[in-house]
């Protein structure tokens, strides 16, 4: 397994230093530089812009560039924003990463798990009406142009049921005059959420071993409790306005890309279903007269989630892009959205710095569904 | 290498028959098999019948701008239709599907655009195709460290995230335009996730015997690659040709959307265009965004679904018998 997790890193850092070199030398390799943008500026002379020039370093060699701006990047220093000058390009992502984080590690793991589940039942139930409509509502929900689901969804619960809000990450009129910041209410939101979840995981797993009598009880408790008391803890805050501002902007995006990485899942493990229960063991277990809920879930789902972990690999990098789509939509701002406006409005080192981050990003998911995969197949033990 | 110089086969014993019309007979034959597997799923079927209704589109344009529609109001790009008394003007007899905010009919930009996505698509699915059954058969081949080599780039291609180094690329190079757009993303799934699948299926075919023949018979590795592994690996190639096309369409309308593009009119362009005139929340002037992102859906996941319908032709585990 170390040697495994050794291995990997150090393929991860390869990657990564490539990663960066592509990019830095493609954006390198255009012409013009900051130098030339004052061109046209008559306050400007070619001598101060000669000596802007040198100041920044622009007239070394690119290879001796590149190292540098290497070096800063592994010392926290990402450079300045252009475009919010002179505020440094680290505290924009760090303002913003929780965000992006948040709604890409939320969305993959509702839609792997509910894609999951309902992809072996419809497996099971095979042909007829819920076939076709599972099959086309997947495929649907898979090839969709995504920005216009979004304008869908947009339109659906905020222009007509009046459930959520258009978008944006707070309502700024809540916001006039309070002395805390946004990021603060939202990372205590989340931690007291993930908190409650962890919690009503535990008392999940500890259901399974219990005798059948309090597993349901225990179920409940376990669903329950933690909500009552993620709720007992902002009531008590005194703030629970402001977290509830928060939290109903974030469940549109959140729900939008959920669903759409949904599809792919469901259909994912319904073909692998498929693909398990031709097998000759679950014929066996047929003939054993195990009940069916038993061969499905026992037998079939478990060898079944192979390829569906497989399939997750492939999608992170789908995830990611979905998760930048959502949140431009949604004018949701977190790293995408910021890479996007960056870009759009040629604020190179904003959008190099999010371009990275998020390369680091799909890199760590792809380790970590990695070594998920060593969990789930007890073929692979990555000695 | 003309007919007559090839060997010539004895047949019904008095006609010669010429090799080439043998292997045109038993493509034919192939071909048949194939479609009769193809036709029993519906699905695959209902993908194709979206494509061909595409593809009419595309070619009914330069028809009706030649005969029916007058090119000062019908033109995708420059027409504008002053009859109108405001743009943009409802669905109607004259305009199927409106006009847009500045005046030109969304159904023409509709059937006009609609040539460069089949164009994009095709285009970034060969080159992908090209690279990954090179590499894939290749790597399969010949082994040892050049297999190794090769596939170490295909896994770090895989995890280099595609939609955001596009972002940033088409944000800074100038003129990046359908055909540069078009490579790139060739290129990217080229060398990433396709060689990995057409690889692993490279190394089946070359165990089988007649490679062995081949190689027996004194074929060159460059004979044994190019007629006997690369025309089996074409079935899987044309497979991921497909997912190829539903994912440069999308990516191709999302960039296009967000204004990033250099091209002079696509699907995610008309989105756009709605977009940067501040009619893309009025849901009053849904003509404006619903032609477009319905096309783009539906041409997706036609190409998806005809993908799933070979993937039942390919893959003789997935049928139903």
């Amino acid at each position: 397994m170390y040697k495994f997790l050794g291995k990997r890193a150090l393929q991860m850092i390869v990657t990564f230093f490539l990663f960066q070199a592509a990019t830095y030398f493609l954006i390198d390799a255009q012409p013009g530089d900051i130098a030339d943008l004052l061109i046209n500026n008559p306050e400007i002379p070619p001598s101060e812009r000669i000596r802007l020039r040198r100041d920044l370093g622009l007239d070394q060699p690119p290879m001796e560039r590149f190292f540098t701006y290497v070096g800063n990047f592994y010392r926290g220093n990402l450079g300045v924003s252009f475009g919010q000058y002179p505020r440094p390009v680290i505290d924009i992502i760090r303002e913003r990463l929780p965000r992006t984080v948040v709604l890409f590690l939320t969305a993959s793991i509702l839609s792997f798990w509910a894609g999951f589940v309902t992809g072996k039942v419809l497996a099971w139930k095979r042909g007829g009406f819920i076939e076709y409509s599972s099959t086309i509502g997947g495929v649907t929900l898979y090839t969709v142009f995504l920005p216009w689901f979004a304008l869908m969804m947009i339109w659906l619960f905020a222009v007509q049921l009046h459930w959520l809000p258009t978008g944006k990450f707070l309502d700024p009129v809540k916001w006039l005059g309070v002395d805390f910041s946004a990021n603060d209410i939202f990372l205590r939101l989340i931690s007291s959420v993930f908190v409650a979840v962890v919690i009503a995981l535990v008392g999940f797993l500890l259901s399974n071993r219990v005798d059948r009598r309090y597993r349901l009880p225990l179920r409940l408790a376990s669903v329950v409790l933690p909500l009552l008391g993620v709720l007992q803890y902002w009531a008590a805050s005194g703030q629970a306005v402001w977290a509830r501002d928060i939290a109903s902007h974030t469940v549109l995006p959140v729900l939008t890309l959920t669903l759409v990485a949904y599809g792919g899942e469901m259909l994912l493990t319904r073909t692998s279903m498929l693909e398990t229960l031709r097998e000759d063991y679950i014929l066996t277990a047929r003939a054993k007269g195990l009940p069916d809920r038993a061969i499905r879930d026992r037998h079939a789902a478990r060898t079944a989630l192979l390829p569906v972990w497989t399939g997750l690999v492939f999608s992170i990098g789908g995830s990611v892009s979905g998760g930048i789509i959502t949140e431009s939509i949604f004018s949701w701002p977190g790293l995408g959205s910021t890479l996007l406006d960056s870009a759009a409005n040629a604020d190179i080192p904003v959008a190099l710095g999010c371009l990275t981050v998020v390369g680091v990003i799909t890199l760590f998911s792809h380790l970590v569904a990695d070594i998920g995969y060593a969990f789930i197949d007890p073929r692979i033990r990555y000695a | 290498m003309s007919a007559t110089a090839q060997p010539e086969l004895l047949v019904s014993g008095t006609r010669y028959i010429p090799l080439w019309r043998v292997r045109l007979s038993l493509a034919w034959k192939s071909l048949r098999a194939n479609w009769a597997l193809f036709t029993e799923n519906p699905v695959g079927l209902v993908g194709l019948g979206v494509i061909v209704f595409f593809g009419l589109l595309a070619a009914a344009h330069p028809i009706l701008m030649a005969t029916v529609w007058s090119k000062n109001v019908y033109d995708p790009v420059t027409g504008i239709d002053l009859e109108a008394g405001f743009h943009p003007a409802a669905p109607s007899a004259r305009h199927l599907l409106g006009t847009d905010p500045l005046g030109r009919d969304v159904l023409s930009q509709l059937m006009y655009s609609t040539r460069f996505e089949f164009a994009l698509g095709i285009l970034s699915a060969v080159i992908t195709v090209l690279i990954a059954t090179t590499i894939g058969s290749i790597a399969a081949y010949f082994g040892g460290w050049l297999d190794a080599v090769l596939m170490r780039f295909a896994d770090l291609v895989i995890m280099v995230p595609i939609l955001p180094i596009l972002i940033v690329i088409s944000a800074i190079v100038a003129n990046f335009g359908m055909v540069e757009l078009a490579v790139a993303l060739g290129i990217l799934a080229g060398f990433g996730g396709t060689t990995i699948v057409i690889k692993s299926q490279a190394l089946a075919v070359k165990v089988k015997p007649f490679v062995e023949a081949a190689r027996v018979a004194g074929g060159s590795d460059r004979h044994i690659i190019m007629r006997h592994m690369v025309p089996n690996l074409m079935p899987i190639s044309l497979l991921y040709m497909m997912f190829v096309v539903t994912n440069a369409i999308f990516i191709e309308a999302v960039l296009s959307f967000f204004g990033l593009t250099e091209i002079e009119m696509s699907w995610g362009l008309m989105i756009n265009t709605t977009s940067v005139l501040g009619y893309l929340l009025r849901f009053d002037t849904w003509y404006l965004l619903f032609p477009a992102s319905i096309a783009i859906t539906m041409l997706c996941s036609a190409f998806y679904l005809v993908g799933r319908a070979l993937d039942e032709v390919v893959n003789p585990r997935l049928r139903q018998r």
